[in-house]
């Protein structure tokens, strides 16, 4: 589960971190009042207007703009609001529909006094799966696309490995601070600010923090100016506070629909929907449309009861997409028997009416010889198959 | 022989009394497997399903001389579940539950490692020595016993290998399910290892799945120490990037842990690798006999 940028320094806040300072609003005139009650904090007509959605490169969009007086802070805030944002980030990237702003957030100008004795750095904290411990990831390359950097300049990205009984040690704190190329009150601060940092990651079951562009500003105070933080949402139990700050008009509302009738879907670009009991099996599903010719549509894991009311659920949601030319339904049977699923198959069918498209499945493990029977005389329009290389080639045959 | 467990196995069921547990725990008992108990903290001195209940795992352990164990627990309590039974001197344990968050797991990680144990798992089907021992939730009727081994970070998709596996006329040593989630107990690498050293085992399917680099690191261990016939399939070529696909650990981040990149790692080490995941079994059979 992904936080908005103001949710997640909140979060940090919570924790003794200094963060940007920002109010959200939701209307130009909401805009004009964050405006007056920021620049009365900061002394400056300065501040800077971001629009709130799940994406990085905001500012590549149009959806980061710097403001210098209260008509500049208007025009802005009125443009950004209600836009549909495209970010390389946002689905289809660029040239895709974008995602609609619906908050912005007002925030303090946070390289004053003296911008150029500010300098910004990239500050990560996550998983790594090979080492599989905590890592903190930072580089004095900050403001910029960590990847680019990781890529071009290798050399200037580092990494810290934190032992998971032990938690962060001193002298890893000095490390980063020193690599950051930082003394005085700056390397002091430095190492408060990402012991707070590394608390908060695991305080909170994070999976991901960064902070990029992490600031040390004139008065050698480290700052977080942007946030993007990811929750395990296996650990949202201990987490009911955190759990409500999601935002579910920023997810595909069909994954959501079918998140609730316990169906774990994906929406794909492709013309063949498939239906698959298992997340492994689900992928190589999609691998063998792609293989007989079409692109998978979608991913759908039906989970391990597989019945007539959860399979009519997923047919319709399968259906809902206009660019579906077919739907195969793979199902391997274990503790799930095969006929039942052929029951619910022809349940679903006969209760929704006309389904318009070319429908095959393939039954395989617990009397999946009964259940290829119940589909053949059923007198639906249904192609059965038990073995896998059979259903592709039934996906080729249906689309040629 | 086999890996990992057999008919000497001495499997004892934590979270035994649950419904999963009991469920799962009913059918392993009626493949054969070597059930000594189960543990449900708070239920110790009852009987469940003919079996003792303990409290606790090193109860099970001095009082059943438990050496391996099964979790059904719940996602909130599993990570204290295995430290338990590695506590206790368990030396395999499977953990089947889904959801473990992966702090716990991280620290799970760092408790086991100086340990005398395998974990296997978590979010896995288990482990199955068919014939021997079914230590999972796997449909024990697809198996047959035989001389092939099987890894698989999925649960339907390593019944489909086994099922062609079987199809082709052969059968399996030993199918473990090393599970699908970011950090598990044993990697592809260890379970390639295991199977590859045991003198039973005439040929290993290595079914891996998008993130990660578990299946390019077996590759590599392959390519060096590899004296037996492999056949990889890696599910997810057609998934887009970051995206979670099921599986928490199914996602992928960069140019190296896509399907693709996996694929070519994989040939590049000698593996024979398959484009569709039907042609497990006949590949498979080609590999050993030309």
């Amino acid at each position: 589960m992904n936080l908005h940028e103001y949710q997640a320094k909140e979060l940090l806040k919570s924790f003794g971190i200094k963060i940007q300072e920002g109010i959200v609003a939701e209307s130009v005139d909401q805009a004009v009042e964050a405006y007056e009650e920021i620049t009365s904090r900061t002394g400056t007509d300065v501040a800077v207007v971001k629009a709130q959605i799940h994406a990085g490169g905001r500012g590549k969009g149009g959806g980061v703009k710097l403001v210098k007086s209260l008509e500049e802070l208007k025009e802005h805030a009125g443009n950004i609001l209600w836009m549909m944002l495209k970010t390389p980030q946002t689905p289809g990237g660029l040239e895709g529909p974008g995602k609609l702003v619906s908050k912005i957030l007002i925030a303090e100008d946070a390289y004053r006094p003296d911008f150029d004795a500010c300098k910004e750095f990239y500050m990560s904290v996550l998983m790594d799966r090979g080492s599989k411990r905590n890592v903190i990831v930072y580089s004095t390359e900050g403001g910029m696309d960590i990847e680019k950097v990781a890529e071009e300049t290798p050399h200037l990205v580092h990494k810290e490995f934190i032992d998971p009984t032990l938690g962060i040690q001193g002298y890893q704190l000095r490390k980063i601070a020193f690599n950051l190329g930082l003394s005085g009150a700056a390397f002091k601060d430095m190492t408060k600010f990402v012991s707070k940092l590394y608390k908060a990651f695991v305080t909170s079951d994070a999976s991901l923090f960064e902070i990029n562009p992490c600031l040390k500003n004139a008065h050698d105070e480290i700052v977080a100016v942007d946030s993007k933080v990811s929750l395990d949402d296996n650990a949202l139990f201990r987490h009911p506070d955190l759990a409500e700050l999601r935002d579910e008009s920023e997810e595909d509302p069909t994954e959501v629909e079918a998140k609730s009738y316990g169906l774990n879907y994906v929406n794909l670009d492709g013309n063949v929907g498939c239906m698959v009991n298992g997340a492994g099996l689900a992928m190589a599903t999609m691998d063998i449309i792609k293989l007989s010719g079409g692109d998978p549509a979608n991913f759908l894991d039906v989970g391990g009861t597989a019945d007539a009311a959860r399979v009519e659920q997923a047919f319709r949601i399968i259906l809902r997409d206009p660019k579906v030319k077919a739907i195969l339904i793979n199902i391997f049977g274990g503790i799930v028997r095969c006929d039942r699923v052929a029951n619910g198959v022809v349940d679903a069918y006969k209760n929704m009416g006309n389904i318009n498209v070319p429908i095959i499945v393939r039954l395989q493990g617990t009397n999946a010889d009964i259940a290829k029977k119940i589909i053949d005389e059923s007198g639906l329009e249904v192609h059965s198959a038990i073995q896998l290389h059979e259903a592709a080639a039934l996906v080729e045959q249906v689309l040629a | 022989m086999s890996v990992l467990v057999n008919k000497d196995s001495k499997i004892i069921v934590q979270g035994f009394t649950g419904k999963e547990g009991s469920f799962h725990a009913e059918q392993m008992i009626a493949y054969g497997t070597p059930v000594v108990g189960g543990v449900t903290p708070g239920k110790g001195g009852m009987t469940h399903l003919d079996k003792p209940v303990y409290n606790t795992v090193s109860e099970a352990v001095d009082k059943a001389g438990a050496d391996t164990s099964i979790l059904f627990v719940p996602p909130r309590f599993a990570a204290d579940a295995i430290m338990e039974a590695a506590d206790a001197g368990i030396k395999v344990i499977i953990a089947i539950t889904e959801g473990i968050p992966v702090q716990d797991m991280v620290k799970v990680k760092a408790f086991i490692e100086d340990r005398d144990c395998r974990l296997i798992g978590p979010n896995c089907p288990g482990i199955i020595t068919p014939g021997e021992a079914k230590v999972g939730i796997m449909p024990g009727f697809i198996h047959n016993p035989g001389r092939i081994g099987i890894v698989s970070r999925s649960g339907t998709l390593t019944y489909e290998a086994v099922d062609q596996v079987t199809k082709a006329g052969m059968g399996q040593s030993t199918c473990i399910g090393i599970g699908g989630d970011p950090i598990v107990g044993t990697t592809t690498k260890e379970a390639v290892e295991l199977l590859m050293n045991d003198p039973d085992t005439d040929g290993i399917v290595m079914i891996g799945e998008i993130g990660g680099s578990m299946e390019a690191d077996a590759s590599r261990w392959i390519k060096e120490h590899g004296t037996k016939p492999v056949v990889g399939f890696i599910a997810g070529q057609t998934a887009p990037k970051g995206r979670t696909m099921g599986h928490a650990g199914a996602i992928v981040g960069g140019a190296e842990d896509t399907a693709q990149a996996k694929m070519k790692i994989m040939a590049e080490c000698g593996i024979h690798v398959v484009q569709s995941p039907a042609e497990i079994g006949v590949t498979m059979k080609k590999a050993l006999h030309g």
